[in-house]
C-alpha cells in the first residue's frame, strides 16, 4: 500500500498509478455534488450547456455538508452513500471526470467507466465529518444554490485524506462478505 | 395532574438535539475502544482511530459528528397525570426540533419525497407516543441518518422458517448493505405485531444503549448469536474488513397474528447519535 499526495485537476498518469488500498492526500479545488445535483448536472448536459465548474480532470466528492458556523468555512463534511450516483457517474467519467469521493459500493457499470477513463473511486470514512471538515479550507457554493445542502460547491481542500477503494485497473478494496463463515451458505 | 409548559418541552427538545449531535454517547465511545483493541488489521484501526479523533473535534469545536444530522425521531412516553400547558405536545416537539437545528448549525435533511424539495428547518419529526402510569414526561430522541436507513428492510416471514429464517434474513441483509451504512453498525430488529409495527419496534430497539443487556435471557442469547455470526462476514469497520462488523444487536419481540412472522432489519450507522430527557 503505497501513500501519495496529490493535486487537483487530476491527470491521467495521477490516476494510472494508484492501486486499490493506496491511501492519498488530496489538496487543489474539488466540487461537492450529491443526487439533487447530480440530476441538474445531466439535465444541463442533455440541454446542450455548460457545466458550473470544468470536468476534465475534475473530481466530485458526494457530500451534503452542515451549515457552517461563524468563523469556519464549512460544517461537518463527510461522504454520503455512492451508488445513489451510479446512474450519473459512467457519463461524467466518459466527459473527463477523474475522480469520485464517497463510501460503499459501486455499480458495474460505473466500475467499468473507471477503467475505461482511466478514473478512480476514493473513500473517505464515513461518519467523520467534523474531522474531514479540518481539511477543507475554502467552501463556496457555485450552482443550483436553491438545494441548500445539496448545492454545488466549490471547496479548497489540503492533505485531504483518502483511500483508493475502486482503481482505474478493476480493483475493489472492500472485503467480500464471508457468508460461509456466518453460516448462512 | 401535574402541569409541563410546552416552553420547557421546546428548550429540552432543542437541547437533546444539539448535544446528541456533538457529543458521542459514552457507551458509543466505549464500543469503539473496545473494537480498537479487538481489531487487528491496521486499516479498521485507522477507520476507529479516525472516529474517535472525530468524536473529539466534534466535542471541541461543536461540530457535528457527521453531516447528515439525520432526520428527529422520538419516542415519547406521556404519564397519564401529566396535563400540557400552552399549547400542543406534537408542536412542541416540532418546535424544538427547529430550534436546535437552527441553532446547532445542524444539518436539516426532510424534504418532499416527490419534488426533493428540503423543507428547510429539520421538520416534520418522526414522533411515536406512549402512554405510561404516573406524572413524568421522557423524550428520547435519534438523529436518525439515510444512508443506514436506506439499508433496512421489512419483510413477513412464514411461522415455519422461524428462528432459522430471521437468521438467515438478518445475515444477508448486513451482507447485502456491505460497507454502505458506515459500519461497524448496530442492528435493531423488530420480530411481531404487524407490519408496521415490526419497523416500530425495530427502531425502537435501538434506542437501547448498547451495554445494556436484554433482560429475557433467551432473546439475550439470540441478539449474541447473531452478533457473533454477523461478525463472522469480516466486512469490517468501513468495509475495509476486519473482526467488527456490528457493534451490537438489539431485538424487541412482541407477539404476531397466528399466520406471519414479520420481521425487520433497522440498520444504524456507526454514528449512534441518542439522547433522553425527562420532565
Amino acid at each position: 500500500m503505497a501513500e501519495y499526495k496529490l493535486t487537483t485537476p487530476l491527470t491521467d498518469e495521477d490516476v494510472v498509478q494508484l492501486k486499490a488500498g493506496d491511501v492519498v492526500f488530496l489538496t487543489g479545488k474539488i466540487y461537492s455534488a450529491r443526487d439533487a445535483a447530480h440530476k441538474k448536472l445531466v439535465d444541463l448536459l442533455d440541454a446542450g450547456k455548460d457545466l458550473p465548474f470544468d470536468l476534465e480532470g475534475a473530481s466530485i466528492y458526494y457530500v451534503g455538508p452542515s451549515p457552517a458556523p461563524p468563523g469556519r468555512p464549512i460544517g461537518a463534511a463527510g461522504p454520503t452513500t455512492s451508488y445513489r450516483m451510479d446512474s450519473y457517474a459512467p457519463r461524467l467519467h466518459s466527459l473527463g471526470l477523474k475522480a469520485t469521493i464517497g463510501k460503499g459500493k459501486r455499480n458495474e457499470e460505473t466500475r467499468k467507466a473507471m477503467q475505461d477513463h482511466k478514473a478512480v473511486y476514493f473513500g473517505a470514512t464515513g461518519g467523520a465529518g467534523a474531522l474531514l471538515s479540518n481539511s477543507i479550507k475554502k467552501s463556496e457554493v457555485i450552482a443550483f444554490d436553491e438545494l441548500g445542502p445539496e448545492a454545488i460547491r466549490e471547496m479548497t481542500v489540503e492533505d485531504f485524506p483518502l483511500l483508493v477503494i475502486n482503481d482505474a485497473h478493476g480493483n475493489e478494496l472492500y472485503a467480500v462478505p464471508d457468508r460461509k463463515a456466518a453460516g448462512i451458505e | 395532574m401535574r402541569t409541563i409548559h410546552t416552553k420547557d418541552i421546546v428548550d429540552a427538545v432543542a437541547g437533546m438535539c444539539v448535544k446528541a449531535n456533538t457529543e458521542l454517547p459514552d457507551d458509543v465511545r466505549a464500543a469503539f475502544e473496545k473494537a480498537m483493541a479487538e481489531e487487528t488489521s491496521p486499516a479498521a484501526k485507522e477507520v476507529l482511530r479516525q472516529l474517535l479523533e472525530n468524536a473529539d473535534i466534534s466535542a471541541d469545536t461543536k461540530l457535528p459528528l457527521c453531516q447528515d444530522c439525520g432526520l428527529a425521531v422520538y419516542f415519547v412516553e406521556v404519564g397519564d397525570e401529566v396535563q400540557i400547558e400552552g399549547g400542543n405536545l406534537r408542536d412542541a416537539i416540532n418546535e424544538g426540533t427547529r430550534k436546535g437545528y437552527g441553532e446547532g448549525f445542524l444539518r436539516k435533511s426532510a424534504c418532499d419525497p416527490f419534488s426533493r424539495q428540503n423543507t428547510g428547518d429539520g421538520t416534520p419529526a418522526i414522533i411515536h407516543f406512549d402512554f405510561v402510569p404516573g406524572d413524568k414526561l421522557k423524550i428520547v430522541y435519534m438523529a436518525k441518518g439515510g444512508g443506514s436507513e436506506n439499508m433496512s428492510r421489512v419483510t413477513m416471514l412464514a411461522p415455519a422458517q422461524g428462528w432459522e429464517g430471521i437468521k438467515q434474513f438478518v445475515i444477508n441483509r448486513v451482507a447485502e448493505a456491505g460497507p454502505n451504512p458506515c459500519p461497524p453498525t448496530i442492528i435493531g430488529i423488530g420480530i411481531g405485531g404487524t407490519f408496521d409495527h415490526a419497523a416500530k419496534i425495530a427502531k425502537k430497539s435501538l434506542m437501547r444503549r448498547l451495554d445494556d443487556t436484554h433482560p429475557d435471557p433467551d432473546i439475550a442469547a439470540k441478539e449474541a448469536e447473531l452478533k457473533e455470526a454477523i461478525n463472522k462476514l469480516g466486512i469490517g469497520p468501513m468495509g475495509l474488513g476486519g473482526k467488527t462488523t456490528v457493534l451490537d444487536v438489539k431485538m424487541t419481540v412482541e407477539p404476531c397474528h397466528l399466520a406471519s412472522l414479520p420481521l425487520a432489519v433497522n440498520v444504524q450507522c456507526h454514528s449512534q447519535r441518542h439522547e433522553e430527557v425527562e420532565l
